[in-house]
């Protein structure tokens, strides 16, 4: 919980706090003055802004003969997430990679941006998790809608494939709880692992602020990289579970990639 | 470009520039009196939940990697899949324990029972 502003929040509400301030009195709200602009907010606008410069230069300089360090560490990360999603959902996985990279990108970003002098983590605010989380709730819905029709994709959650049909009543209601049970869980993981990692750091920097946090730095820099990789990890086992219900009711017995021992995961 | 997607964009853009409007302050609700020694109690009850929450947390995961570890001694050629599983499933553990954390940060530092 860093109460001294930092640098950058200062400089970007220099700049941006007038205007805003100007549109938020015009909509009716009454802003804190001197910073507009939360710190939280700055941060994943940085990330933003990093993320699109560094695409463009890495896609301005793509060669298939030559390729560059960099473009071949990008292309290892972008391979990574793909076989992923090829993984869990089949060869139709790959069309979620635009949604599930970036997440996975940011997210990763996000997470160690905290340990950098001068910065702070935007994932440990609840409102950029919860905005990540109820994202890709909204997708996986919107996948599922698309994948099976919207009447096959609201009756799996009354009749889940192989459960029977008089149960219909109790697994709504248990389905329901679940789905939403998602954005909290999704949420609130990120958020805890990266508030909590922060405290600890500060915390131990107001002990002794000279080595000792050093430790818990190293941990943080292994929460942070798992966080982001189980986010992407329980967003991949969400859309699969939308998307390819009827792909095992379809042709059961078929060597399905994965799919079938997918733990329930809430 | 085509229309559509600098329509896209646009869209992108203006809610971009629309966030700082969710993200002021509420402002402060009416206060209401609780009795005076149920901060404490509350502060007292976060710690011993933390501590339960740790304590079988950290029991669950054991189980979990010793399990684990077993089945990759006796199985190396199985090791990545069974490493998939135990990532995922100590992290489904450990959620539970950061949800508690959370809770008890609550309790210790925004206090809604002052």
């Amino acid at each position: 919980m860093p109460h001294a502003q930092l640098w950058i929040v200062d400089l970007v509400n220099a700049i941006l706090g007038p205007p805003v301030v100007a549109l938020l009195e015009a909509a009716g709200f009454h802003p804190d003055h001197h910073h507009p602009i939360p710190d939280y907010l700055v941060m994943v606008l940085l990330i933003v802004a990093f993320l699109t410069v560094l695409s463009l230069i890495v896609r301005s300089r793509l060669s298939v003969e030559n390729p560059s360090r960099f473009q071949i560490v990008m292309e290892d990360a972008i391979s990574a997430i793909v076989g992923l999603l090829e993984q869990w959902i089949g060869p139709k996985g790959r069309q979620f990679l635009p949604l599930i990279g970036t997440f996975g990108f940011f997210i990763l970003l996000g997470n160690y941006m905290g340990l950098i002098p001068g910065l702070m983590a935007p994932t440990s605010n609840i409102n950029v998790t919860l905005g990540c989380a109820l994202t890709t709730w909204v997708y996986y819905h919107i996948q599922g809608v698309k994948a099976q029709g919207l009447w096959n994709y609201v009756k799996h959650f009354a009749v889940p494939p192989g459960a029977p049909v008089w149960m219909a009543p109790i697994m709504v209601i248990i389905e329901t709880i679940s789905h939403l049970s998602r954005v909290m869980s999704l949420s609130l993981r990120l958020f805890g692992n990266i508030f909590g990692e922060e405290l600890v750091i500060i915390i131990l920097f107001s002990i002794i602020p000279f080595l000792v946090p050093l430790p818990m730095m190293l941990l943080g820099l292994i929460t942070g990289g798992l966080q982001a990789f189980i986010f992407v990890l329980l967003s991949i086992i969400y859309l699969q579970g939308a998307v390819a219900v009827e792909h095992h009711a379809d042709e059961h017995g078929h060597d399905a990639p994965h799919g079938h021992h997918a733990p329930a995961a809430a | 470009m085509s229309t559509r997607s600098v329509l896209t964009l646009a869209l992108i853009v203006a809610a971009g520039a629309s966030a700082p409007v969710f993200a002021q302050p509420e402002t402060q609700a009416a206060a209401t009196t609780f009795p005076p020694d149920m901060v404490r109690w509350s502060i007292i009850t976060a710690g011993f939940a933390l501590a339960f929450a740790a304590g079988f947390g950290a029991l669950g995961q054991g189980r979990a990697i010793s399990a684990a570890s077993e089945a990759i001694a006796r199985n190396p050629g199985a090791a990545g899949d069974i490493r998939g599983a135990l990532i995922l499933g100590l992290v489904l553990i450990e959620s539970l324990v950061i949800y508690v954390l959370l809770i008890s940060l609550i309790l210790f530092f925004i206090r809604p029972f002052e």
